[in-house]
């Protein structure tokens, strides 16, 4: 059985009302590529379809303004969707949010901890709004906090905990009135390598008890590291869902090298699909994008390339077979 | 776990609030009775001593000054932690997520605002008839009434915060307090009658639409009702339809701010 499901799930916000500053107005398109009608509406989600399984663990892939945050709002009841269906746990998100709310545990982005309560009474209270008796909750609020590496500090004022206390304080308090399913919006961004880390690690378990996680990340190894599946969202659109096996031999001519020059890259392109060991190549202004089955050995190629089409080389990256020469591939773009 | 009944959520989000009000309270108190307090000093005992004022002027003022800090403690306890909440905090996010409908938990914020109207009103009332002094035409008996238009106040003041609490962003909350909170209590008819507004027309009918002036106009009618007042029907009906209407309007923002 599914634990969610979204059926041509579209989302447009409108545009920002009162006074509008159409220069410096936040986007989330990079300058120049689509962009926003020039209503201001904001399309974040473009006809998403998206199945999880029961047991999953689901990442959401892409860049900022890709319509993560808005697909984790809808599933979990914070934001209606314009058009589409979706479900969460059997239950219709618009039609009866409250046993969606009933069955879902939800890590923000920015930790959002009851300010005005203890780090314990965070837990305790979160489990009264769920029923949960307070004698129940007390030991599972203690439980918790252990294992999340928050012992002894349950008598603490939230504000004495560090972004990554904080953080794992979140994931506490999602999981007090044991959810089905399970949603994290960035839950390792501003976090220190150690923190992240061990946060890797909890959701680890988590993940082996059989919970349903989705988690929206921007950062490839995330998704690699942790998900069964990974969902490639860009613009509003799923782009490719699968598992990151799948998803890596889908990439494209193995390792993408990303040539910088110091001018438009198009006039040199049709030379560089002639270079030796390269697959594929492409322009994007003024990087020279090129597919190679082994990626050192196209450079010197496509370094002559350049230099006979008069162009200095400002930067060369190689992006070896990973989601990220996927994602490259699919969106013509680096993620972050 | 079962889904708990919609009841026993709305209890224990009431719970949270009185376990942080009650955390709260000596500042709450302050905060609340502040201002009224140096009001019955200044105006009901200071100046009467020095003979400006008449004697009378007491009577007159001291349900106005009940009624500022009854609308005002109920107004703040909702408007203030929402703007916060709504603006940057997210603290509230919590709530929203519990398992029962979006207007329950608005509600629950509503009725904790009107518990602490009251619990301000309670605390102002006595110590404002001790620095005053007797109070001539003072008259409690009508106690029934007087607590009937304490909640009906104390509600229209809540669910006046509820949509303060959703429009105003937290850039504004000074201007809430220059232009909205100051005109009102110095148009409410607190510190003077409404029928002492015969002797300025025009101003007598554009304060109508300050809620205040039923809050202080209804104490006037439960507390001192020798004195001049509107007819507690006429109050009593001015609140409710105030009280709906905020409570429309401010759910319609609560929604809005609440579900993307």
């Amino acid at each position: 059985m599914s634990a969610i499901a979204t059926e041509a799930l579209r989302k447009v916000y409108p545009p920002p009302s009162g006074r509008r500053k159409p220069s410096s107005g936040w986007s989330p398109f990079p300058a120049g590529e689509g962009g926003p009608r020039p209503a201001g509406e904001v399309v974040a989600l473009d006809g998403l379809d998206l199945a999880v399984n029961a047991g999953e663990f689901v990442g959401l892939l892409g860049p900022n303004g890709a319509g993560k945050t808005t697909t984790i709002g809808i599933l979990t009841t914070r934001v209606r969707a314009t058009s589409g269906r979706a479900s969460v746990a059997g239950a219709d998100v618009v039609r009866d949010p409250v046993a969606v709310k009933q069955k879902i545990g939800v890590v923000p982005q920015r930790p959002n901890p009851d300010r005005s309560l203890g780090v314990r009474d965070n837990l305790v209270f979160h489990a009264a709004y769920f029923g949960m008796p307070p004698a129940d909750s007390a030991r599972t609020a203690d439980a918790l906090l252990e294992r999340l590496g928050l012992g002894g500090r349950g008598d603490a004022k939230t504000d004495e905990l560090s972004g990554g206390q904080q953080q794992r304080l979140m994931i506490a308090r999602a999981l007090m009135h044991e959810p089905e399913v399970l949603f994290l919006d960035e839950p390792t961004v501003g976090l220190d390598p150690q923190a992240r880390l061990s946060l890797w690690e909890i959701l680890r378990d988590l993940h082996a008890q059989g919970r349903t996680i989705v988690m929206t990340t921007h950062y490839m190894e995330e998704a690699d590291q942790l998900c069964d599946r990974v969902a490639i969202i860009d613009r509003g659109k799923l782009l490719a869902y699968d598992t990151t096996a799948a998803l890596k031999s889908q990439a494209p001519g193995g390792t993408a090298v990303e040539v910088t020059l110091d001018g438009d890259a198009s006039g040199v392109v049709a030379v560089a699909r002639t270079a030796p060991g390269v697959t594929r190549a492409e322009a994007a202004g003024t990087v020279l994008r090129a597919w190679a089955e082994r990626g050192g050995e196209a450079i010197p190629g496509l370094i002559r390339v350049a230099e006979q089409g008069g162009r200095a080389i400002r930067d060369i990256r190689l992006f070896p077979p990973s989601l990220e020469t996927l994602f490259i591939s699919l969106t013509g773009r680096t993620i972050e | 776990m079962n889904r708990p009944s919609s009841g026993r959520v709305f209890l224990a989000l009431l719970k949270r609030d009185a376990y942080v009000a009650s955390r709260e309270l000596p500042f709450f108190l302050l905060r609340t009775t502040m201002q009224p307090l140096l009001f019955v000093i200044v105006f009901g005992y200071v100046l009467p001593k020095m003979g400006f004022v008449a004697r009378g002027y007491g009577a007159a003022m001291l349900p106005g000054i009940l009624a500022i800090s009854l609308a005002f403690a109920s107004l703040q306890s909702v408007a203030l932690p929402m703007v916060a909440d709504f603006g940057w905090t997210r603290e509230i996010e919590d709530r929203l997520l519990a398992p029962v409908p979006m207007e329950l938990v608005a509600l629950e914020k509503v009725l904790s605002g009107v518990a602490q109207g009251v619990i301000a009103a309670l605390f102002v009332l006595p110590i404002a008839r001790l620095i005053m002094g007797p109070i001539p035409g003072l008259d409690v008996r009508g106690l029934g009434s007087l607590l009937a238009i304490t909640l009906l106040a104390a509600g229209t003041f809540s669910c006046f915060g509820l949509l303060m609490g959703t429009i105003i962003n937290p850039a504004q909350i000074g201007l809430m307090f220059g232009f909205i909170v100051a005109p009102m209590i110095f148009f409410g008819c607190a510190y003077y009658p409404w029928q002492g507004l015969d002797a300025v027309p025009v101003m007598k009918y554009v304060v109508l639409i300050n809620p205040l002036v039923y809050v202080s106009e209804g104490m006037r009618a439960v507390l001192t009702p020798s004195l001049p007042h509107m007819p507690i029907v006429a109050v009593a009906s001015a609140l409710l339809v105030l009280t709906g209407f905020f409570w429309i309007v401010g759910m319609r923002g609560f929604t809005k701010r609440a579900v993307g």
